[in-house]
């Protein structure tokens, strides 16, 4: 039997704050892979952008850490990590992809000593790939001039790969047509069809929060209970961050 | 002393055109209207003693119970205490019996208790068995009438309250059914005699109702009671997705007199993605019409289409279903393995229930004639 390829999806953004739409992608992902017959998702990992990316109304790393651990509380195989959001400034996703590949690789588990007195040697433990997890709107992003470098376009696509999730009003197969690094990487962009809507934007729930609006079933219980803790969202209270600038798209 | 309503609230909650939206509102407080009810209701209620009390029923198949059924309660909730004229103090969902006979509909046991594992967390939300275990299935409107004659539920009895309909499709359409004890129904008949609506209806129980509440919650649920005595009876309204009230113009799925006595008597309120198509709606049937005033359309601006049938197929199709249920309701589907292509076959070619009787009665109306 082919032995499947390992896979670990991350997903870099804002999560400002994190809310069921961004766990599910994580969840839909997998499925859709799994379902390939090629893959085995063995991880995930949510990557929280740095507080000098500067965009509006993004509230302290700290907080957006602590929020994402207390969502993936429940969850068995997705995990927060928040290198990106330790570094002395922004860190372009491709970086964060290395990042995180160099680390995979470090902490494979070792096969040699295993299989001692059985006839057939094991094989060593196939390396795992990294792939950039995102929504649908991501990927349009590519096309927005000076938004990202061409060679990470390129490196991102050729040497981990994409899974890309649908997303109401954007059509995945023409951002790919119409962009030639995606067209010429298309194998290694995975597309995957979410056919449970659900446009639940971070925006929303900030302005949700902001007019003391429930934001109950959008995101986790112990989410919403830390934000109300800290006092996050509400209308009094400050915001880091200046208008977006011209760096690379980030989900909100 | 005399409390004057807030002379800046709007009064655009008595059309059923008005959609007040869960939206952005300017820091100005001098701004839009919208953003003066916001301000005035972060003050408790004991400032305007003049809110009408609501509780918001949901009915439906729950089969499962899903994000989308518990967005709604809060939705309606924000909604309609930002009109600065009501106060919505309790939500109740109500699963429909086995009796309703409709395509894939499991057990009614297990519907209940997902359903009551999603509002573990809720503090104002909870379940109502009586329907789910009733024999017969019930229409809506008699069960709505019932409920709020009855005044104050019995012991044992969860709630006295009417039942919204939530809906997968339009075929989805049901009534609660309450529990009529001996006590109930001589409530009942004293309002009766006494010639009762719910709008003029002595309040002959007030303060019994209230304790019996506060019990009721204390006890069942271990919720916050509830706060000092109301000169009125809460009111009941039907908590609803559009597509139920679109299932008023099915043929054979509701009586008309049952719609006019729902919208006429009690209420809706409705959250909607496609407010015009829902205003339209409303525009283009009589009764509808003639009730606007009692028929609050809720904006959604999110799409949140999270389906129970599409959470079926997903589970037929071992896909993940996390983050899209309560992570409780999850967990109980996963261990009792409920849905499956089998449980999905139930009721085939079995006719909905209100289908059946409603038929059954034109027919022998026009046989007799």
């Amino acid at each position: 039997m082919k032995s499947r390829i390992p896979v670990v999806l991350l997903a870099c953004g804002s999560f400002n704050p994190i809310t069921n739409m961004h766990l599910r992608l994580f969840e839909v992902a997998r499925d859709h892979l799994h379902q390939t017959g090629t893959y085995q998702v063995i991880g995930g990992i949510i990557s929280p952008v740095n507080d000098n990316y500067r965009k509006k109304e993004l509230v302290a790393a700290h907080h957006r850490v602590a929020m994402v651990r207390l969502a993936l509380q429940t969850s068995d195989w997705i995990r927060v990590d928040p290198w990106e959001s330790e570094q002395a400034q922004w860190t372009e996703t491709v970086k964060v992809l290395r990042h995180h590949h160099r680390e995979l690789l470090r902490y494979l588990p070792q096969e040699e000593g295993r299989g001692q007195g059985s006839a057939v040697s094991q094989a060593p433990a196939a390396v795992p790939e990294l792939k950039l997890l995102c929504g649908a709107d991501i990927l349009k992003t590519f096309q927005t001039p000076n938004l990202w470098e061409d060679e990470h376009i390129q490196e991102i696509v050729e040497k981990f790969g994409l899974v890309c999730v649908d997303r109401v009003g954007h059509d995945l197969k023409r951002y790919i047509s119409d962009t030639p690094i995606l067209q010429r990487y298309q194998h290694n962009i995975l597309l995957v069809r979410e056919p449970v809507q659900n446009e639940i934007s971070a925006t929303y729930v900030r302005r949700a929060l902001g007019h003391g609006h429930s934001v109950k079933y959008l995101l986790p219980d112990a989410v919403i209970a830390y934000i109300k803790d800290h006092n996050l969202y509400s209308s009094g209270s400050s915001c880091k961050g200046s208008s977006t600038q011209n760096n690379e798209g980030k989900t909100s | 002393m005399v409390q004057t309503p807030s002379p800046k609230i709007p009064q655009q909650t008595q059309k059923a055109s008005s959609l007040v939206p869960v939206g952005p509102v300017p820091d100005n407080p001098g701004g839009a209207r919208v953003c003066h009810l916001d301000q005035h209701l972060q003050r408790p209620s004991m400032e305007n003693p003049q809110k009408t009390e609501v509780v918001l029923l949901a009915c439906g198949s729950f089969n499962p119970i899903t994000n989308m059924h518990l967005r709604l309660f809060e939705l309606a909730k924000d909604h309609m205490n930002a009109t600065g004229k009501y106060r919505v103090i309790k939500g109740i969902i109500s699963p429909v019996g086995d009796a309703y006979k409709k395509k894939g509909l499991i057990s009614a046991h297990h519907r209940v208790v997902m359903a009551q594992l999603a509002t573990k967390n809720s503090g104002w939300v909870e379940v109502d068995t009586w329907e789910s275990l009733q024999k017969e299935w019930v229409e809506t409107a008699k069960v709505l009438r019932q409920v709020f004659r009855t005044g104050s539920h019995d012991a044992g009895s969860r709630t006295d309250l009417s039942v919204c309909c939530f809906h997968d499709n339009i075929q989805a359409c049901h009534t609660p059914v309450l529990r009529l004890s001996d006590s109930s129904r001589h409530h009942q008949e004293k309002l009766e005699a006494s010639g009762g609506e719910q709008r003029d209806s002595p309040v002959l129980e007030r303060p019994g109702r209230k304790r019996k509440w506060t019990e009721q919650r204390s006890e069942v649920s271990q919720k916050k009671p509830l706060e000092p005595q109301r000169k009125d009876v809460p009111r009941v309204k039907l908590l609803c997705g559009a597509d139920l009230l679109e299932s008023f113009g099915v043929p054979d799925l509701w009586k008309r007199e049952d719609i006019a006595n729902i919208v006429g008597s009690y209420g809706l309120v409705c959250i909607t993605r496609a407010g015009n198509d829902a205003q339209r709606f409303i525009y283009e049937s009589d009764v509808l019409w003639r009730h606007q005033a009692n028929i609050h359309l809720v904006n959604e601006w999110i799409t949140n289409d999270i389906s129970s049938t599409k959470i079926r197929r997903a589970l037929r199709r071992s896909q993940s279903i996390r983050y899209l249920v309560p992570d409780l309701v999850q967990e109980y589907i996963e261990k009792h393995d409920l849905y499956s292509a089998e449980s999905e076959e139930r009721n085939v070619g079995v006719i909905l229930a209100p289908l059946q009787r409603n038929r059954a009665a034109t027919n022998s109306r026009t046989t007799t004639a």
